[in-house]
């Protein structure tokens, strides 16, 4: 039992859960203390987690739940990323009469759950943290009750997201049958041979997960689903779910599946190539910002899995090097929409950005920054983490993608390009509202700052991932 | 007679799996049948589970089943409670009246 305050961040978030439950439930207008306590939470989890001893393996529940570099760096930017949604979304919430106290207890659930999924190491606990987290992302998407374009992107998210699960669940039925445990390091030790009931497993389970973050052919989904919800829940959407998203992907390809990297390697460069392609071709005729960041995020993602193709510590690590990266940019670009709003109404459509920069030198200037980042120019720190990936595909010598990449880089800079066209040449509109929250302003300072400056000091996070050793 | 085998079972599963996802592509009415298509899904994971568990001799995927139909019922749950949100709203649960977003 000496093991256990090793999941004391886990206890602690779902006592806090529960005790926030019981304080919403009890004290009237209670909205407010719950999302301060909420905050506290998600911090008092934060320095449980960091807490802990680094350069150890432990392993807990007979085997069932693992805790390791790459799980409490993943855990960390999950928490951190939670927090800034949290804070940066503060006026949001309230003007658009979302601020009441599920919904910050429903981000913590989710939350809870991504640390399970990030944590598991066996087939059961797996799933579970994954419906912890989809049954509270059904329940955001659908926030906003009164709007029927929210409640219409819970019903598309609730059908595909429970159709995904319902593939890899039987995904993982076939593992289990065939490998006769579900325990990933067991599963490892007994799936040499490539059976088609193997082969059947490992597509199932690639399909469901490919479906959670997005990746063409499995994308469709995701600009609804982004458009549709509130701005506040698009935000925790494009970056949160993601970070868990990957680590299960690292988790499944790399302990119980890598026996068999001839079999899922070529779906993992496929599912790379299609959404690498997809998410640059067809943002170019979006007039809707939130559905613009949808298709760029599934792009964003094709160049994450490159990383992931690879087969090699380093490429695993320049993975999670550009999902840092890619959370730190969306950050700020949602920042920026939170921004657009002129008496106590909000915008976010392309043509309510033009001509941005006459009224709004400051936030155009970041945005400036953030899109010049999205779109990998050189020095941002969104150039570095596309370098890291392309370095590392290119060192196991598969040109191909490298080349595919490169092209697609340059076809979606076309799009970014052009947002900043519009703030910077088009004729200006009415001014925006200036009184923002100062939460607000933190997160768009600290995400563009880091953005702008990370080429002065990138051993910093280098340092750190390096550290993660999967193979 | 002869013996019911895994393979008949796996069968079974996986007939009621592709009547599952086959339902909610082809299904043009009305979102209930959706809701009873992914519950078919998970049922024929449960087969599938509890046969593997008996052939193997291992208890995990028997608890595995009682797993995914506790969680089956909070998910069919939460997918009537957004229906009826979006029935409130619109008047209406037909499949194919739900385009107000696209593009």
């Amino acid at each position: 039992m000496e093991n256990i305050n090793f999941i004391l961040p886990e206890i602690f978030i779902s006592l806090g859960i529960m005790f926030l439950l019981m304080l919403g439930v009890f004290k009237k207008n209670g909205s407010g203390i719950v999302y301060i306590l909420s905050i506290v939470t998600l911090l008092i989890t934060l320095g449980l987690i960091i807490n802990f001893p680094s350069g150890q393996e432990v392993y807990l529940f007979n085997n069932s739940y693992k805790i390791d570099q790459l799980s409490t760096f993943m855990k960390i930017i999950t928490i951190i990323s939670g927090i800034f949604v949290l804070f940066s979304s503060y006026k949001y919430t309230k003007l658009e009469k979302i601020f009441t106290i599920e919904y910050s207890i429903l981000i913590l659930s989710s939350i809870l759950g991504m640390m399970v999924m990030i944590s598991a190491y066996d087939l059961i606990v797996f799933y579970i943290g994954l419906e912890l987290q989809s049954l509270s992302l059904y329940v955001l998407a659908a926030f906003n009750k009164d709007k029927t374009k929210s409640s219409e992107a819970g019903i598309k998210y609730f059908v595909l997201s429970a159709l995904s699960s319902g593939l890899l669940l039987y995904g993982c039925s076939l593992i289990y049958g065939f490998s006769g445990s579900t325990n990933f390091y067991l599963i490892s030790e007994n799936i040499h041979s490539s059976e088609y009931g193997n082969i059947f497993g490992i597509v199932f389970i690639l399909v469901g997960l490919a479906f959670k973050i997005s990746a063409v052919p499995f994308h469709m989904w995701a600009p609804d689903v982004y458009e549709g919800s509130p701005t506040s829940v698009t935000l925790f959407f494009a970056v949160v779910p993601k970070v868990a998203a990957l680590t299960v992907f690292i988790r499944f390809l790399y302990v119980p599946f890598v026996d068999l990297i001839d079999q899922w390697q070529m779906i993992i460069i496929f599912l790379s190539l299609a959404s690498m392609i997809f998410g640059a071709v067809s943002a170019i005729g979006q007039k809707n910002l939130k559905r613009l960041i949808a298709y760029s995020s599934i792009g964003h993602m094709g160049y994450a899995l490159a990383g992931l193709a690879v087969g090699t510590n380093s490429g695993i690590q320049s993975s999670i090097i550009y999902i840092c990266i890619y959370l730190i940019m969306n950050l700020g670009f949602f920042c920026c929409l939170f921004m657009m709003k002129r008496k106590d109404e909000f915008f976010d459509n392309l043509e309510d950005l033009s001509g941005l920069s006459k009224n709004h030198p400051i936030i155009s200037l970041s945005m400036l920054i953030l899109l010049f980042s999205l779109a990998g120019i050189p020095p941002m720190a969104g150039f570095f983490a596309k370098f890291y990936i392309f370095m590392s595909v290119i060192e196991e010598s598969m040109y191909f993608l490298a080349i595919v990449g490169l092209v697609t880089t340059v076809v979606s800079a076309f799009y970014y390009l052009k947002i900043i066209k519009i703030i910077y040449f088009d004729t200006p509109k009415e001014k925006y509202d200036q009184d923002h929250h100062f939460g607000l302003k933190i997160s768009l300072t600290v995400s563009t700052l880091l953005i702008l400056l990370y080429f002065i000091y990138p051993s910093g996070l280098i340092n750190f991932v390096s550290k993660i050793n999967i193979i | 007679m002869n013996e019911i085998s895994l393979t008949h079972y796996l069968t079974l599963a996986a007939i009621i799996f592709t009547i599952g996802v086959v339902g909610i592509f082809l299904n043009r009415k009305n979102i209930i049948v959706i809701l009873m298509s992914i519950e078919l899904i998970l049922l024929a994971v449960n087969i599938n589970l509890v046969s593997f568990s008996m052939f193997l001799n291992d208890i995990s995927g028997q608890i595995f089943a009682l797993f995914i139909l506790t969680v089956a019922a909070a998910e069919a749950a939460i997918g009537l409670a957004i229906i009826v949100v979006y029935y409130r709203n619109t008047g209406t649960i037909h499949v194919e009246e739900i385009d107000s977003l696209k593009g």
